[in-house]
This record gives structure tokens, C-alpha cells and sequence, in this order.
């Protein structure tokens, strides 16, 4: 119940005072009830520039085919399928936040799944267009379904490419459920505050949501549920993801470590982009009492988590391939430090291994300067993984006649440049019209886990002080909090 | 007679409104349905609703979709167009969990859904049944149907003295239908 007092020693979820429930509401939905500030627009400019670049780039590719990129005999997979990985990766943190953290009961999810896990949609959606513009043609883009057909052929369910189609497709629409379930009770507060046009416009959209008690019952029951299938979902995508990779038989990708080593990069370069997004959006709409230095430094510790497992796998690689004996292994993996791509391979290992392993110390994890550019050189190292484990293992395989290099073109650049606008310009869409923060969910946290609930629990007294002192300490990372308040108490 | 048709008793705290439930069934007053902005643990058993069985519906959902693409499996793989791949054999079931497992999940997730509209009467464009603007916002409401034996006035104290912030008469059954 929401009355119980929570322990001293966490750190609160919700800082600022006076805030009441009606300031939740507002505060939340200001961005969405207001016209947007010039951040908004500037932002959206150049996220919708960087979309046109994508519709111009994706047409083009249509038209003069597959050719229209670098790819080649020997590198047939480059850009296209890297970002399909990088993409999909991303999309992995929203379910994680969303499921995996609802079902371990981490309450300090409820004022970031909301846009993590439009992130995800997002991000899926950037994937799934690389996967209809790589077939070369768009059109034929059904064959992957087993429909019955004229050449009375079915597609073989042996092949992780038709894993993949089924995991990517059931990932993207229960994401999407998961959300919009969860959007619904938000979407009723801004339709019973909004007048006319808009009221009519989010009264659909709320499916006539009206918070009884059998409503709310039926949501947490729903909630839970979905939470406990969408996390076995995440992971198997992202593992299935990597059996494409894995059950070839290309050195490199040859390898049963994939899957964990896939999920875990998943979560580190989904969580990445989790911090890139809340840490300006934070500040720009206003929201540092809602995602406060706990939420940063939470996100932080995972990406340490994660990154060290990345680390691990990438460590776990190289002995393999050296203890395998296999010289085509053995190649490839030399190959990546002293071929003509060594320059990506220092990326990958330099940007994922040796960067993050800094948020060992907490003054960098609770930087918020430090935290954006290390998760920004978090996304690049992780597009650079995905480049090497494709391109650099596929361009020196067995036949040395055969060797290549691959170059990107233009098309290339612009439709992975473009991918980029196209998800900001979903974002910052999603940020105008829809709560960026799940308010209910918040509002859940306010009688216990927020700042003012436990300053007051500090001033009635009855607490060790040792406990009360261990709790201010832990408040001076924060940006929000005034520690003046503090002093006397 | 009163034309009041529902009494709302809005409160602007979840315990405080806890506790207006229990002095309202002291003294034998059906309550109608309660209306809050966030789910509050414990309203569902002491207003006697029952416990969801959403989760028997999923389960079910769940079963159907893992048989069902199972089977298709089993049709083009290994019934209707068996391929020789090096000889292995046919019925390869560790290759069919994937497929498998990915229609359990969507299945579970949409039938689950599904049901959960069907049930609670959600769908877009529904008229939403609104009984104060302000239960989705910041009031935790309790409505109370006005056409019992208590006295109105009576109801209207109880509520005051639980602590409602406000009592309202509402001569209609909803706000929304404007």
C-alpha cells in the first residue's frame, strides 16, 4: 500500500518539494500540453532532414537495386545488416526496463520505461527497414512467411533467417501492446484535462480508460503477465539475432559464445542510448525530479555490468580462437588488430572495454557531462562490434584470391545516417503528443520513495542517525537536491 | 425527490480514501465502484472483486499459439514437403523451438490483450465512462449510487468526516458524454 515508509537508506526516486500528485500531472504532461520550446523544434528540424535523407536514400536503393551499395562478392553483408544489429540492439533496453526490471520489482523503472520503451519501437522500426531494403527486392518481402504458394515450397524453419523473422515480428507488436496497455491510463489523463478537438483525439486513444477498480486490477494483472513473457522474448531475440552469425560456418562467427555475448551487447548499447536520450530530454522538457542521479547512476552500473561481460566474451573469443588451434580462427582474430580494418577493431575494443571500465568510479558514474559522452562513445563502439564481426571476418575468410575490401557509398552513409533522423524524428514526436514519463506509475512512488516523503520521515525523528547520515551523504551527487535544506535537520 | 443520482467523495489521499472505504461499509453502505489515477493495492478486497483470471486466459492463448505453429511446422517440413538436408532427419524439433516459442509469446501477449479489452469494455472510440475529470489526475473518488435507504446527508457526512476533500451530487450518471 502506498502509506508503507520505505527504508532511509534508499535514495529517493522523486526529488523537489511540494510535489503533489496534480504537480506530477502537470509537470509531465507540460511538453504535450504546450506549445514546444525551441529545443523541441531545432531538434526536430534536423531530425527530419536527416528522414528525408533516409526516404531519398532507401528510394534510391529501391530503384537501382542492392548494387547501389558498397557490398561485393566477398563482403555481401556490411552496413546494412551492421546497423540491422546495432538497431535492434538498441531496442533491447525498453523490454529490459520495461519486464525484466517490473518483475525484480525496481521501482526506480517507473519514470524511464515509458520512453525507453518508445525507444524500442523506435529502434525496431529502424531495424526492420534495413531488413526489407537488404532483400534487394522489397517487394518479395512476404517470402519469408510460410504462405502457401504457387510453387508449392514452405520456407525452411531450420534457418535462423526465418527465426529471426518470426522473433523481430513477435518483439515489435508485443513491445508495442506492452506500451500501449501502459500508455492507456496516462492517455485518459490528458483526454480529461484537454478541451475539444484534442479531447475527442485522445478519448479514442484511450480506449475510454476510467480508472475503476476492476480496471486497474485487470491492468496490473495484464502488466505482470506480459512482464513475465517479454522478458524470456527479449533474450531470445537478440540470441536468435546472433544465431544468423553463429550457425554459419564463417570464422568469427562460428561460435557457440554468441548468444550471451549478443544479449549482453544488447542491453549495453540499448541502455547506452537510453542515457544519450534521458539525459537531454531531462533537461530540456524539465524532468530532473522524475529522472533523477539514482536513475543515471542505476543506468550507469548496468552499462558497467554489461560492458564487463561484453569483455569478458570479447577475451573469451580471442582465447578460443587461439586454443582452437583452427588457423582460419586464429587469422580472423589477429586479423582485426593488424589487417586494413585494424582501425575499426581499435574502436570496438577501445570505445566498449577500455571506456566504460572508468564508471568503476562513482564521481565519473554520477558526472552527467561524463555519463552522455561515455554513452555516446558506448553507441559508436557498438555500431564499430557489429562492423568488425561482419565486415572484418567476412572480408579475409579462406580463399586468399577472394579477399576484398569493402567501401561504403553515399547510399550506404545516407540510409545509416538517415536511420538516425528517422528514430529522433519518432522521439521527438512521440515526446510532443504522448507523456513521456508513466505518471501513474510515478505517482505510485510519491508517499514513499520520494525526497520530501523521506525529509519528512528524517524530521519526525525516531531514525538511527547513522542511517539518516549515510542518507545525506548519498544526496550529494544529486543536481536537485538543495543540501542547505539538509544542514539543520 | 432528489434528483442526485451518484455521490462522489473525492479524496486528495490513497490512505485517507482506504479508510473511507472501510467507515462506509461500517456502516452498510454499498459503494458503487472506485475511481483513482494510479492501481491502489487492497481496493479489489475490501470492495470484494474478484481476483483476475486473465492469467488462465493467457495461459490458454499461450497453448494455442504453440500448437498451432507447431503444427504448421510439421505440415511443410516434415508431411507435406520433406527436405534432405545431409541426411539429417526431417522431424528436426530442436529447430522448430524457436518459431515455436516466438508464436507462444505473441499469441499469450495478444490473446491476453484482447481479452483484457473485451472484458473491461475498452476499445478506441468508446465513450469514456467518467463519473469526475479529475480521478485520472491528482482525486481518488468513490462513488456511491444515491438511489439506496441511507439519507444523502448522512452519506455526505461520512465522507466528510473520512477526510473527503470534497463531496459531490451528481445529478448525472457521467460527466464525459458532452
Amino acid at each position: 500500500m502506498a502509506s508503507h515508509k520505505e527504508s532511509i537508506i534508499r535514495e529517493p526516486l522523486i526529488t523537489g518539494e511540494n510535489i503533489t500528485y496534480a504537480k506530477i500531472t502537470t509537470d509531465v504532461l507540460s511538453p504535450v500540453e504546450n506549445a514546444p520550446n525551441k529545443a523541441w523544434w531545432i531538434g526536430f528540424i534536423v531530425s527530419a532532414l536527416g528522414a528525408l535523407l533516409w526516404v531519398f536514400a532507401v528510394s534510391w536503393t529501391f530503384w537501382f537495386g542492392i548494387g547501389s551499395w558498397g557490398l561485393n562478392k566477398t563482403v555481401g553483408w556490411a552496413w546494412d545488416i551492421t546497423g540491422f544489429v546495432w538497431w535492434v540492439g538498441i531496442g533491447h533496453a525498453g523490454t529490459l526496463i520495461s519486464a525484466i526490471l517490473l518483475l525484480f520489482r525496481q521501482n526506480w523503472r517507473n519514470s524511464i520505461n515509458r520512453s525507453a520503451e518508445a525507444m524500442t519501437i523506435f529502434a525496431v522500426i529502424c531495424a526492420a527497414t534495413y531488413v526489407v531494403s537488404h532483400m534487394g527486392r522489397p517487394w518479395l518481402a512476404y517470402w519469408p512467411l510460410p504462405l502457401p504458394n504457387q510453387f508449392g515450397l514452405w520456407v525452411n524453419f531450420n534457418s535462423p533467417l526465418v527465426w529471426d523473422v518470426f522473433a523481430i515480428s513477435t518483439y515489435f507488436s508485443v513491445s508495442l501492446v506492452f506500451w500501449y496497455i501502459g500508455l492507456l491510463p496516462d492517455i485518459a489523463s490528458i483526454r480529461d484535462r484537454a478541451t475539444g478537438l484534442r479531447r475527442r483525439i485522445y478519448s479514442i486513444c484511450s480506449f475510454g480508460w476510467t480508472g475503476s477498480v476492476k480496471t486497474w486490477q485487470r491492468f496490473e494483472t495484464v502488466s505482470l503477465i506480459l512482464a513475465g513473457v517479454s522478458t524470456p522474448l527479449v533474450l531470445s531475440v537478440h540470441t536468435i539475432v546472433s544465431m544468423d552469425f553463429a550457425t554459419s560456418l564463417e570464422p568469427g562467427w562460428h561460435t557457440t559464445i554468441f548468444p550471451p555475448y549478443f544479449v549482453a551487447g544488447a542491453i549495453f548499447s540499448g541502455f547506452a542510448m537510453v542515457q544519450t536520450l534521458l539525459l537531454v530530454t531531462r533537461k530540456v522538457l524539465g524532468l530532473e525530479n522524475y529522472i533523477t542521479m539514482f536513475h543515471i547512476e542505476s543506468m550507469n552500473k548496468i552499462i558497467l555490468v554489461t560492458g564487463s561481460i561484453v569483455g569478458v566474451a570479447y577475451l573469451t573469443e580471442f582465447f578460443i580462437a587461439y586454443y582452437s588451434g583452427g588457423e582460419y580462427e586464429q587469422y580472423t582474430f589477429l586479423n582485426r588488430f593488424t589487417g586494413p580494418f585494424w582501425w575499426a577493431g581499435c574502436m570496438m575494443y577501445g570505445c566498449n572495454i577500455l571506456m566504460t571500465q572508468v564508471m568503476w568510479f562513482k564521481k565519473i558514474r554520477t558526472n552527467i557531462a561524463m555519463a552522455w559522452v561515455l554513452s555516446i562513445i558506448v553507441n559508436i563502439g557498438m555500431w564499430f562490434e557489429r562492423f568488425v564481426i561482419i565486415v572484418t571476418s567476412l572480408h579475409r575468410d579462406f580463399i586468399p584470391s577472394s579477399w576484398a575490401m569493402f567501401y561504403p557509398t553515399w547510399v550506404d552513409v545516407s540510409v545509416f545516417i538517415g536511420s538516425i533522423g528517422l528514430f529522433f524524428t519518432l522521439f521527438l514526436l512521440f515526446l510532443r503528443v504522448l507523456p513521456s514519463i508513466a505518471m501513474a506509475e510515478v505517482k505510485l512512488l510519491l508517499k514513499s520513495s520520494s525526497e520530501q516523503a523521506k525529509k519528512k520521515q528524517i524530521e519526525e525523528g525516531h531514525l538511527d542517525p547513522v542511517q539518516v547520515q549515510y542518507y545525506k551523504d548519498s544526496l550529494i551527487p544529486y543536481d536537485t537536491v538543495d543540501l542547505e535544506k539538509y544542514e539543520n535537520a | 425527490m432528489s434528483s442526485t443520482k451518484y455521490i462522489l467523495g473525492l479524496f486528495d489521499d490513497p490512505d485517507v480514501m482506504m479508510h473511507g472505504i472501510d467507515k462506509l461499509q461500517k456502516n452498510s453502505i454499498p459503494i458503487y465502484d472506485v475511481y483513482t489515477p494510479m492501481p491502489i493495492h487492497g481496493i479489489d478486497a475490501k470492495l470484494g472483486v474478484k481476483e483476475s483470471r486473465l492469467g488462465y486466459a493467457a495461459f490458454m492463448f499461450g497453448c494455442l499459439g504453440g500448437t498451432v505453429i507447431f503444427s504448421i511446422i510439421y505440415y511443410c517440413l516434415v508431411h507435406d514437403w520433406p527436405m534432405n538436408i545431409g541426411g539429417k532427419p526431417y522431424f528436426a524439433i530442436p529447430d522448430f523451438v524457436p518459431a515455436t516459442f516466438e508464436w507462444t509469446v505473441l499469441f499469450t501477449a495478444f490473446g491476453m490483450a484482447f481479452t483484457f479489452f473485451y472484458a473491461t469494455h475498452l476499445f478506441p472510440g468508446r465513450a469514456p465512462r467518467v463519473m469526475d475529470l479529475r480521478a485520472t489526475d491528482d482525486r481518488f473518488v468513490i462513488a456511491i449510487d444515491a438511489k439506496g435507504n441511507v439519507s444523502h446527508e448522512d452519506i455526505t457526512n461520512i465522507l466528510k468526516e473520512a477526510g473527503a476533500v470534497e463531496v459531490k451530487h451528481n445529478t448525472r450518471k457521467y460527466v464525459s458524454y458532452e
